[in-house]
């Protein structure tokens, strides 16, 4: 179970900076969202991986920490917010420009 | 009343923006936030005060005890911080309120919205309550940068935007470290733990890496500050005046996390790359103000400059460094918003010229002139006014630590070549002017504009006069800041920080 999580943040992350080092827009857009991700995954494993386990300390031996639980549905909410907020720029600046690329004026 | 005066700063912006949501007419959005910003600057001078009987305050959101709910802490450093803020956004508010704030939907609400994130920032004692108060205060900036449209600001607006994203991104990720090591994210109680045995110490030490790392990329540190000259440029006036204390968020957090938690337990962590790349940043901000073609970016070099200038202090890891810092970081601020301000005013007078660097339409009013003069001695770090004070402060307490002498050139020499652009600059303004034939009538400056940058203006003059009172308020500042022990035990409580040094 934590090697499987420990691969998919680690794919999630290589996939998410791969794309935000392109040089336009969109892609660097759809790699924050796979940063973002990954960064989520992360944030819940930080309270240990419990497989069968309640969020809640006395109903059973074995419990899984809310804590983590209740940052990554933090983290989510902002992190949905600001890349609504970037899509929104990027189709300004494309609509402005004429161009999604990240600079303007030197493309290929 | 005074049992919840921590939150007051926090609430009132907060109110006042949902109240402008309510009411959309603009006139009602102008009065409210006005007033807003006066009662935040009278109770965060009135939380400044009451922080300077020595006491760390604590406030429990929902009276929830420490380690488990979020708290606000004030002490001296927080509320002089955020009376700082109130002063810079009743400025820049009363500068927009003159037409700036037509120019686009909804100004008034996420000004306020703004002020409320600065506010949080600096008050609040919770690393992930950090995060959230850092994301509010960011999406109003992202959306203020806009204001105004233009494709420059757009471009800005995106770079600033992806950047920021990923700053967040690291920000999680130290935090899920933090919390997957020590257990907790309440900054009191990371410092306690963090005294304890048990926990995997070079996960730790990673963790406040990226937590730094996050902190400089706020503050502009040199490899992680090509964003902030043409952000800063591209934003309007009175937006750019209250981005100026977004630097300094950067610089405060980390002052304070170094301090409480770093200090005792990993002291060398910030040792030979922060001074270094503080210095490199200097350098880089320096040259930036000589190749500057437009006063709006040679204020946004400045504030990187200074920036720099505030970097160098958190290695050292020492009080009377800190005092220092604390007054440059309070004199600094005001002086870059005023001239970010002064910009704007002078932008409007100059005809097509407006603030590049050439030859435009005389300025008409004396006052513009004389506040030029004023604040490029300020800025310049010249005597009498505060700038010469804030640089004296921080090249004597620097001479003892262990980069002193490239500290002290790096410094001398910037100020030198900052007094030369501003110098050149003024020429430029003042005295060169264009052919009679093109000239036309220059736009009146209104009441509100000119009080807020003679207000800002003032602040030279008036915190050299105030040197001594403000000095020694940063010197107790800094002496609460560097005793962590009682921001512990006041946030924790005495029995369970005892309790749990035992085991």
């Amino acid at each position: 179970m934590e090697a499987l999580l420990a691969i998919a943040i680690g794919v999630l992350t290589t996939c998410g900076v791969f794309l935000i080092l392109r040089a336009r827009t969109f892609p660097v857009l759809l790699g924050l969202t796979l940063l973002s991700y990954a960064v989520n995954l992360f944030l819940f494993a930080s309270g240990r991986v419990q497989l069968d386990a309640p969020p809640l300390i006395q109903a059973a031996a074995v419990y899984t920490d809310p804590l983590p639980q209740a940052l990554v549905l933090t983290a989510i909410v902002i992190g949905f917010g600001m890349t609504a907020y970037l899509a929104m720029l990027a189709l300004r600046g494309l609509s402005e420009s004429g161009s999604d690329h990240v600079d303007p004026g030197r493309e290929p | 009343m005074t049992a919840h005066a921590p939150i007051l700063p926090i609430l009132i912006p907060f109110a006042a923006a949902l109240l402008q949501m309510v009411c959309g007419r603009l006139a009602w959005q102008r009065l409210i936030g006005l007033l807003a910003a006066a009662l935040l600057l009278l109770v965060t001078a009135w939380l400044a005060q009451l922080a300077d009987d020595g006491q760390v305050r604590v406030y429990a959101l929902g009276n929830w005890p420490a380690p488990f709910g979020i708290v606000l802490v004030v002490d001296r450093l927080a509320a002089a911080m955020t009376l700082l803020t109130a002063v810079l956004g009743l400025a820049s508010l009363l500068y927009a309120s003159a037409g700036f704030d037509e120019r686009g939907l909804h100004f008034h609400p996420l000004f306020q919205l703004q002020l409320f994130g600065l506010c949080g920032a600096f008050l609040t004692g919770d690393l992930f309550n950090l995060f959230v108060f850092f994301e509010v205060m960011l999406l109003a900036s992202y959306t203020l940068l806009a204001h105004g449209g233009g494709l420059a600001r757009t471009r800005a607006g995106i770079s600033y935007v992806v950047l920021n994203l990923i700053g967040s991104a690291i920000f999680l990720i130290a935090l899920g470290l933090l919390y997957g090591t020590l257990g907790t994210l309440n900054l009191a109680d990371l410092a306690h733990r963090l005294t304890l045995t048990g926990h995997d110490q070079a996960l730790a030490r990673l963790a406040f890496a990226l937590l730094v790392t996050v902190f400089v990329l706020k503050a502009g540190l040199l490899p992680l500050s090509f964003w902030l000259p043409h952000t800063y440029t591209a934003a309007g006036a009175p937006v750019a005046a209250l981005f100026v204390i977004m630097t300094k968020v950067g610089i405060v957090a980390l002052l304070r996390v170094q301090a409480t938690a770093l200090l005792p337990t990993m002291p060398d962590l910030l040792d030979y790359w922060l001074t270094t790349l503080a210095l490199a940043t200097i350098a880089f901000a320096a040259l930036g103000v000589l190749a500057a073609t437009r006063l709006r970016a040679l204020a946004a070099w400045l504030t990187l400059l200074s920036a720099g200038t505030l970097l160098l202090t958190p290695a050292q890891g020492n009080a009377a460094v800190d005092t220092a810092a604390i007054y440059y970081l309070v004199q600094s601020t005001l002086a870059g918003a005023a001239l970010f301000l002064l910009a704007g005013a002078i932008a409007e007078q100059r005809g097509r010229a407006a603030d590049h660097l050439m030859a435009g339409q005389p300025l008409s009013s004396t006052w513009l002139k004389v506040a030029f003069l004023v604040l490029a001695t300020t800025l310049a770090g010249l005597p009498p006014f505060s700038g010469f004070v804030g640089k004296l402060m921080m090249l004597s307490t620097l001479r003892e630590v262990s980069a002193g002498t490239a500290i002290w050139v790096a410094l001398l020499a910037a100020g030198f070549v900052v007094m030369i652009a501003l110098a050149r600059d003024g020429c430029y303004l003042i005295w060169k002017h264009q052919a009679k034939a093109e000239t036309s009538a220059a736009p009146l400056i209104g009441w509100q504009r000119k009080t807020a940058i003679l207000l800002l203006v003032a602040a030279g003059p008036l915190l050299s006069l105030l040197a001594r009172p403000l000095a020694d308020y940063a010197g107790e500042a800094a002496s609460q800041l560097h005793a962590p022990g009682a921001y512990v035990r006041a946030v924790l409580g005495t029995a369970a920080v005892e309790q749990g040094a035992t085991p």
